[in-house]
């Protein structure tokens, strides 16, 4: 293995690894801060104890996940800046506006009403207080819409014009970085930290039924953590459809990398299950699986939102074929599309030539010639049609397990809310009050999953088809990226294990309190 | 803390939500209630203590240890200018 590859390859599980860690705090923010500021309102509006107790003691909880996922993302940002150097000059105004955005509302909005939040009861009015417990969720909201606008950027970039002199791409456009893309990839992100949070207060709360401690108040959390996780879920499902919709227009490729398609067809059937076939190739004649159960024309419906519509397969898109309204349309192919790269980057060339040279007309000529062939300038990096085809196993399974979670979660909130409404048998019945706490960690594995499709799906590119991970990478040695790689999944192993150990010990100690009056 | 005290600051000056004797103090008096409203907070503090240790701790880890020692930003380390930058990214993209 060459350095290059090493380099690419651990900046990559590095940036993996800080991320997966970074997401297991997130969506609890996301979605526990909505639900401790609903409580609060109901009990604005109520004035009843019980929600005053339930928003206490789910806002601790809250403040606990927040304190140790703070800052968490910031070393994403550090890695852009040593081990994507390349990438981060590029993307130049684009992603830096957002963060910038990101960065003041993280610390102006939410550090500010947080503080309101923890140290505000008895001392500024109970409608203040309401709102920052309000402001607290929309600012975390607002932050990830920043982020969630960057990363949709890279899967879709618009909005920009490449500046060869600059080396960067100039953001001549700002509101059409709110994409079809970047507007389904917040809500789908945001509703599902909702329904992760829903998991996670009726898991905790059947941890009470279970040890029959305040079972009122484990009651009363698990109705509203099942409606709000219902309604999260739900929203999930809705704007996931919105972005299988605009992946299929938009990267096509990562889409058939979902479902291990290779030769698409009109009502394209969804792969329910299936046993990819290893030996399976965009050039060859194997069959794509060796077991496969399909659901008939769901591909299409999802896809392009019509049972006949045509879903095009990894070889279609590398031959440059795709059947729009039932004629048969030719796309750039991917050869074409390497060549036309090559000739982005001889002109980017032949423009750094002219600049030294001083030559005004030659670096005129070089850059209309750049423009005329940049939307393929990342394809020039690759010498076979293969280098630019994501991992289909990874992101095939990953894409199912997403699925198979999120219609268990249907499932599930459905049965508690059932349950939770014949109050008796929701305390009595242990089995599940078992298969509530086994789920908690479910929902972070089916939420990792739906990253993982986004991220494995796009692959190799860090700017879909202009710049890929080996040509975004810095030129530094790979022992430096495996040295912090170690040190990241030290400290981070270290915060996940002191959230999890404090939130347990404070889950404990709160559970033996009453918590059905404040008086106690 | 520093972010969020100025927030705070602004905001009692702007809204003046606290209480009604608020606006008879002047800017001084304004920053030692907020002064309280921190101290309070920070001592009434249970847990919060332990959280405000791993915080502080982790920020000291990000920051001191592992940005200034692992993870400087290689462009602007390694040049001074802008069009020196976009020379060295244009000649790495095109090699």
């Amino acid at each position: 293995m060459n350095d290059l590859t090493t380099v690419v390859d651990w900046s990559r599980w590095q940036f993996a690894l800080t991320a997966i860690y970074h997401w297991l705090f997130v969506p609890l923010t996301l979605g526990l801060s909505v639900l401790v500021a609903i409580m609060e309102s109901l009990y604005l509006k109520t004035k009843s104890e019980k929600w005053l107790m339930a928003t206490k003691f789910w806002m601790r909880l809250f403040g606990i996940n927040f304190a140790i996922g703070v800052a968490t993302g910031i070393i994403l940002e550090f890695e852009f800046g040593t081990n994507w150097s390349n990438y981060s000059w590029f993307v130049g105004d684009i992603f830096g506006a957002p963060l910038a955005i990101e960065g003041i509302l993280a610390f102006f909005m939410e550090s500010t009403f947080v503080a309101v939040m923890f140290f505000g009861w008895n001392k500024v009015s109970p409608r203040f207080h309401l709102a920052s417990t309000w402001l607290t969720a929309i600012g975390a909201s607002i932050s990830a819409l920043w982020i969630l606008v960057a990363n949709a950027w890279m899967q879709y970039p618009v909005g920009m014009e490449f500046d060869p002199a600059q080396m960067r791409n100039v953001m001549d456009n700002f509101w059409d970085l709110f994409s079809g893309i970047a507007v389904n990839k917040f809500f789908h992100a945001v509703f599902s930290g909702w329904a992760l949070a829903g998991v996670f207060v009726i898991g905790v709360s059947c941890w009470f039924l279970w040890k029959k401690r305040n079972q009122d108040f484990a009651l009363l959390s698990i109705k509203s953590a099942a409606w709000f996780g219902l309604a999260g879920l739900l929203l999930t499902m809705y704007t996931g459809d919105g972005s299988a919709v605009e992946v299929t227009k938009h990267q096509p490729m990562k889409l058939a990398a979902m479902e291990g398609l290779y030769h698409g067809t009109e009502g394209q059937g969804f792969t329910a299950f299936a046993i990819l076939n290893p030996d399976k190739d965009w050039n060859n004649d194997e069959d794509e699986y060796i077991f496969e159960i399909a659901i008939p024309r769901m591909l299409s419906i999802l896809g392009r939102h019509d049972a006949n519509a045509f879903i095009p397969g990894v070889t279609d898109i590398i031959e440059g074929r795709d059947i729009i309204n039932g004629d048969t349309v030719n796309t750039v192919s991917y050869a074409e599309r390497i060549e036309r790269g090559k000739m982005a980057q001889a002109a980017l060339r032949n423009y750094d030539i002219a600049l030294e040279k001083g030559d005004s007309v030659a670096m005129n000529v070089a850059k209309a010639d750049l423009q005329k062939n940049f939307q393929y300038f990342g394809y020039g990096y690759f010498d076979d049609v293969k280098e630019a085809i994501p991992p289909i196993g990874v992101t095939f399974w990953t894409f199912r397990i997403m699925c198979y979670l999120g219609g268990y979660f249907l499932l599930f909130f459905v049965v508690i809310l059932i349950l939770v409404y014949r109050t008796r048998l929701m305390e009595r019945a242990t089995w599940i009050q078992w298969i509530a706490m086994a789920s908690v960690p479910l929902m972070w594995v089916c939420s990792e999953a739906g990253w993982a499709v986004a991220e494995v799906g796009r692959q190799p590119w860090t700017v879909q088809d202009l710049l890929p991970t080996k040509a975004a990478i810095s030129e530094i040695p790979a022992s430096s990226v495996i040295v912090t790689f170690w040190l990241f999944a030290l400290v981070f192993t270290v915060l996940l294990v002191a959230e999890v150990s404090i939130m347990c010990r404070q889950i404990s100690k709160e559970s033996k309190k009453n918590l059905s009056s404040n008086k106690a | 803390m520093i972010f969020s005290f100025t927030s705070i600051f602004l905001l009692i000056s702007l809204l003046k939500l606290t209480d009604e004797s608020l606006s008879k103090y002047h800017t001084m008096e304004t920053v030692k209630k907020i002064w309280f409203f921190y101290r309070d907070g920070f001592r009434e503090m249970t847990v919060g203590k332990t959280l405000w240790m791993i915080i502080l701790l982790k920020l000291f880890i990000f920051f001191v240890v592992i940005k200034l020692l692992f993870f400087p930003n290689l462009l602007s380390r390694d040049y001074d200018t802008d069009a020196d930058r976009a020379d060295h990214v244009r000649k790495e993209l095109t090699k």
